[in-house]
């Protein structure tokens, strides 16, 4: 148990996806000027993550991995290695589950559709969600741990993109430099909040 | 944009419509390995190829995709050039493909092939998307080169791994930046290169929402 607990908190800030991996930039930068459409994205990309990631583990356990199709029991199998084909079933994955969701949502919870729907189609390209897949692939997490790091880094990201919009909704009344307005001060700002984000690491769990 | 020129489209992007700097495409997977410059040359090369090759077939395929699953069949061939990357870079280049980890595969994601495909390959020739995809993948390496540069040079006080500032561990006189290894520095650097991009090309300087009013009233600044 206190090792999903501190998986769960390095995943959230010392690993941030944002902040310390650079994942999901394009639409951390673009969707970040308003807390409101910003904490909408958050929720969205939580709920994605804490899905495919646990879901992308089992293919890879159960297709993928070198010697994973010796279940089936047809001979031969055993020595199957699929797992080049990983990037290609991943993104696969993540776009059905992503379209399942619209598809869900727009049928039996309207409202939450209308909060979120606009969203659920960037995700499909948010690097965040690769990469949080990969990272688990990298790391050789299982069902358990894998569940419990899509959740926490849906929501390290969710925290990074409101705390940002949060300071830029403040930042469009202040007098920036006429080259350095809009896109150049806001990576001044996700650069200074990376390096309080930093403060984190040393935390030994 | 006016007519488009083999030349233009492979120039522009270097510059004036720089993929990340003014576009903000792609910035996900390229920040995290600038902090040496062999690295960002790697990178670099693995996003022109699948950026000028994933536009040359859409650009082929194109009156053939039907456009409610056009998304679908971007994502297969992108996802189908990058593994072919990965896999050569295991096999050719080992060390450099445990370094880049996940980034490589992360070019799947990468918005500015994405945006290439969608937004120039599935509307102009074969020839052209070609030369779009390279001249886009020039400009986003030259940023990383860019960044690449002052990371290793301030922070470890080398260029490709030769030691150019011979580092105080080493005996040398120079000090390194440690912060220029770690995250944080990157972003302080994109921002301050589209500070310099913006200031010599003053029309992509973006409108600002609210006029500020002079503080003109000597009592209104105390």
């Amino acid at each position: 148990m206190e090792h999903y607990l501190s998986l769960f908190v390095a995943s959230i800030f010392v690993e941030n996806m944002a902040l310390a991996f650079f994942l999901g930039m394009c639409t951390f930068i673009a969707i970040s000027k308003k807390v409101s459409a910003a904490f909408g994205l958050g929720i969205a990309v939580i709920v994605v993550l804490g899905v495919t990631v646990p879901l992308n583990n089992l293919v890879y356990t159960y297709l993928l991995a070198d010697g994973a199709l010796t279940w089936t029991g047809v001979s031969g199998m055993e020595n199957v290695d699929l797992s080049f084909l990983g990037l290609l079933s991943y993104i696969g994955v993540i776009a059905a589950v992503v379209q399942i969701m619209e598809m869900f949502l727009d049928k039996f919870v309207p409202a939450l559709y209308n909060a979120l729907g606009v969203f659920l189609p960037l995700i499909t390209v948010n690097c965040a969600i690769m990469g949080g897949v990969l990272f688990m692939v990298e790391r050789s997490y299982n069902f358990g741990e894998s569940v419990v790091y899509g959740v926490g880094a849906g929501v390290g990201w969710a925290l990074a993109i409101t705390a940002l919009a949060g300071i830029r909704e403040k930042l469009k009344y202040s007098d920036v430099p006429a080259g350095l307005q809009g896109l150049g001060i806001t990576f001044i700002t996700v650069g200074l909040m990376s390096l309080g984000f930093m403060s984190f690491s040393g935390i030994q769990l | 944009m006016s007519a488009l020129t083999p030349k233009s489209v492979l120039t522009t992007p270097l510059f004036n419509n720089n993929p990340i700097a003014l576009q903000v495409l792609g910035i996900c997977s390229a920040l995290a390995i600038t902090t040496s410059m062999s690295l960002s040359v790697v990178m670099g090369i693995a996003v022109i190829l699948v950026t000028a090759f994933s536009n040359l077939f859409i650009s082929l395929l194109r009156h053939q995709i039907p456009s409610s699953i056009r998304m679908i069949v971007q994502v297969v061939i992108i996802a189908s050039l990058v593994i072919v990357v990965d896999q050569i870079l295991k096999a050719f280049a080992y060390e450099m493909s445990k370094q880049l980890s996940v980034f490589v595969g992360l070019i799947i994601t990468n918005c500015i092939v994405m945006g290439r495909a969608e937004g120039f390959a599935m509307q102009n020739t074969p020839g052209l998307s070609f030369l779009d995809g390279v001249g886009n993948g020039l400009g986003y390496a030259f940023i990383l080169l860019v960044v690449g540069f002052f990371r290793e040079l301030l922070g470890s006080g080398s260029i490709f791994g030769f030691t150019v500032l011979q580092t105080v561990q080493d005996g040398g006189w120079y000090v390194p930046n440690g912060l220029l290894l770690l995250p944080p520095s990157a972003f302080f650097i994109i921002g301050l290169i589209i500070w310099a991009l913006r200031s010599s090309y003053p029309e992509q300087v973006e409108a600002n929402e609210f006029k500020i009013r002079a503080n003109t009233e000597p009592k209104e600044a105390v």
